[in-house]
């Protein structure tokens, strides 16, 4: 039986093993891969990303819970941890909050480090959330390294993307959320108990709001004004991204939370937005793989020597990068 | 393809709170290029050995320091067989008697380390336990 034929069978210390050659990215993680791909497409994926210590974990932790207790859903958790940038090390410590998970077979928890990976995710966490998703989790939970602008991969790979925010990150919130805010589609505020969570919501809404103007009439200088809606075309559906109040460590708001992500399944399935975004993060996929096969064939095509003769031209400046590259393609001695 | 990360869980099982040192250790073994799953305070066997194969393991270290090892370690080592990891090295660390260190030995302990040790040696015992595995 091979690896994936016995992850199919629910095997666990098969499906452990699988993920570690997937993330190693060996050709029988890549055999195996090829193998499940039929039997993906099937889990939804939801991301949670935001700044470090809002709580990601820890929402996740009770995320899974609920899934688990109100539909009985398979859980998979995908938790992406950053790696040294010198040593090539990493402590993974999502974990730590998640230990209400552990003795649930039908939870499965999976640390990644982001090795060099500078989006927020690992190279290879899309292939990993495969292997899960052929497995047979119906829900798969994607927590990003602590995010801050730039890191929005999550937003290609998941169905779903939650941003998870915090009281009291400061008064630059507005300048430092207005990246990120563009991935989200639910907002969530945890640790909503704390002092200041009327501002943070303040912020994000009048955020969005900017998006997304609905009607406003109010008096100014004496004057009556009007603020339009968003002009909508009839047959669009649109989603506007909820605002949920949360508190992780006591699971406060989280059925509330679950109930906007299935609203926002429901209006990816109806929008025709879900199969937007799978052909898009398939189509990425597809041209990733493509470039990277053309790079291998290419190496295997022209020699060392020939690159490196090529490449001291171009140093001497009596080549150029362009003339180089179309000498090397061409596979003319030049 | 990228290179063979060592991946080693480091765990605290047993009711004292004390995490400082498998910080300490959890930090070098970082620092010379490991990934570390640290899994926090007061996790039980099941607990430990169901992370070791969630997160396919090469090597896990304990620290324990209430004197329960002799009832932990053998439970984890069960556990880890049962779930079909046999090959991941197991480590110790914390308040070991001198004279419980050969029947942990026995019993498969890899390395056993007291205060004092150096997280050099730890990092060296670490990884050449996983290379000679290869």
């Amino acid at each position: 039986m091979t690896l994936a034929q016995a992850v199919l069978d629910k095997d666990r210390l098969a499906l452990s093993r699988l993920l570690t050659r997937v993330e190693n990215d060996t050709q029988e993680g890549r055999a195996a891969l090829a193998e499940l791909f039929p039997h993906t497409g099937k889990a939804h994926l939801i991301g949670v990303t935001g700044a470090p210590g809002t709580g990601k974990s820890t929402l996740v932790n009770q995320m899974a819970l609920h899934y688990r207790k109100q539909d009985g859903k398979r859980v998979a958790i995908v938790a992406v941890d950053p790696s040294s940038p010198f040593t090539g090390g990493a402590v993974l410590g999502d974990r730590v909050r998640m230990r209400d998970l552990a003795g649930d077979p039908n939870v499965f928890i999976r640390s990644m480090a982001s090795r060099g990976s500078l989006g927020g995710l690992a190279q290879t966490t899309a292939a990993v959330v495969q292997v899960f998703d052929a497995a047979g989790f119906d829900v798969i939970l994607i927590e990003t390294v602590g995010a801050g602008q730039a890191e929005v991969d999550i937003a290609r790979l998941a169905h779903t993307t939650l941003v998870v925010e915090a009281p009291g990150l400061g008064d630059d919130i507005q300048a430092i959320k207005a990246g990120i805010l563009e991935i989200a589609d639910v907002l969530v505020i945890n640790k909503a108990d704390r002092p200041g969570v009327e501002n943070t919501e303040r912020a994000l809404k009048s955020m969005l709001e900017l998006a997304h103007p609905v009607k406003r009439v109010f008096r100014h200088h004496g004057q009556t004004m009007t603020v339009p809606a968003q002009e909508v075309e009839e047959d669009t559906l649109l989603w506007i991204p909820p605002v949920q109040r949360t508190v992780a460590t006591d699971g406060t708001g989280i059925p509330e939370l679950a109930e906007a992500i299935a609203r926002h399944a429901e209006h990816l399935r109806q929008s025709g937005d879900w199969v937007a975004r799978e052909r898009a993060r398939l189509q990425s996929e597809l041209d990733a793989l493509i470039q990277e096969t053309l790079v291998s064939r290419f190496r295997a095509d022209v020699s060392e020597k020939r690159y490196e003769e090529a490449l001291s031209q171009v140093i001497q400046r009596s080549l150029s990068p362009w003339e180089a590259v179309r000498m090397l393609m061409n596979g003319r001695k030049g | 393809m990228s290179e063979r990360k060592i991946r080693v869980l480091v765990a605290k099982p047993g009711l004292d709170g004390h995490d400082r040192g498998a910080k300490v250790v959890a930090r070098a073994l970082r620092d010379a290029g490991m990934e570390v799953i640290y899994t926090g305070l007061r996790q039980t066997p099941e607990m430990i050995a169901e992370a070791a194969l969630q997160e396919d393991v090469d090597v896990v270290g304990l620290s324990i320091l209430s004197g329960a090892h002799m009832a932990l370690v053998p439970r984890i080592i069960e556990l880890l067989k049962a779930n079909g990891q046999e090959s991941v090295k197991l480590f110790v660390g914390g308040i070991i008697p001198d004279e419980d260190v050969p029947r942990l030995k026995e019993m498969g302990v890899t390395g056993i380390y007291g205060p004092g040790a150096s997280t050099e040696d730890i990092v060296a015992d670490v990884r050449q336990s996983v290379l000679a595995a290869a």
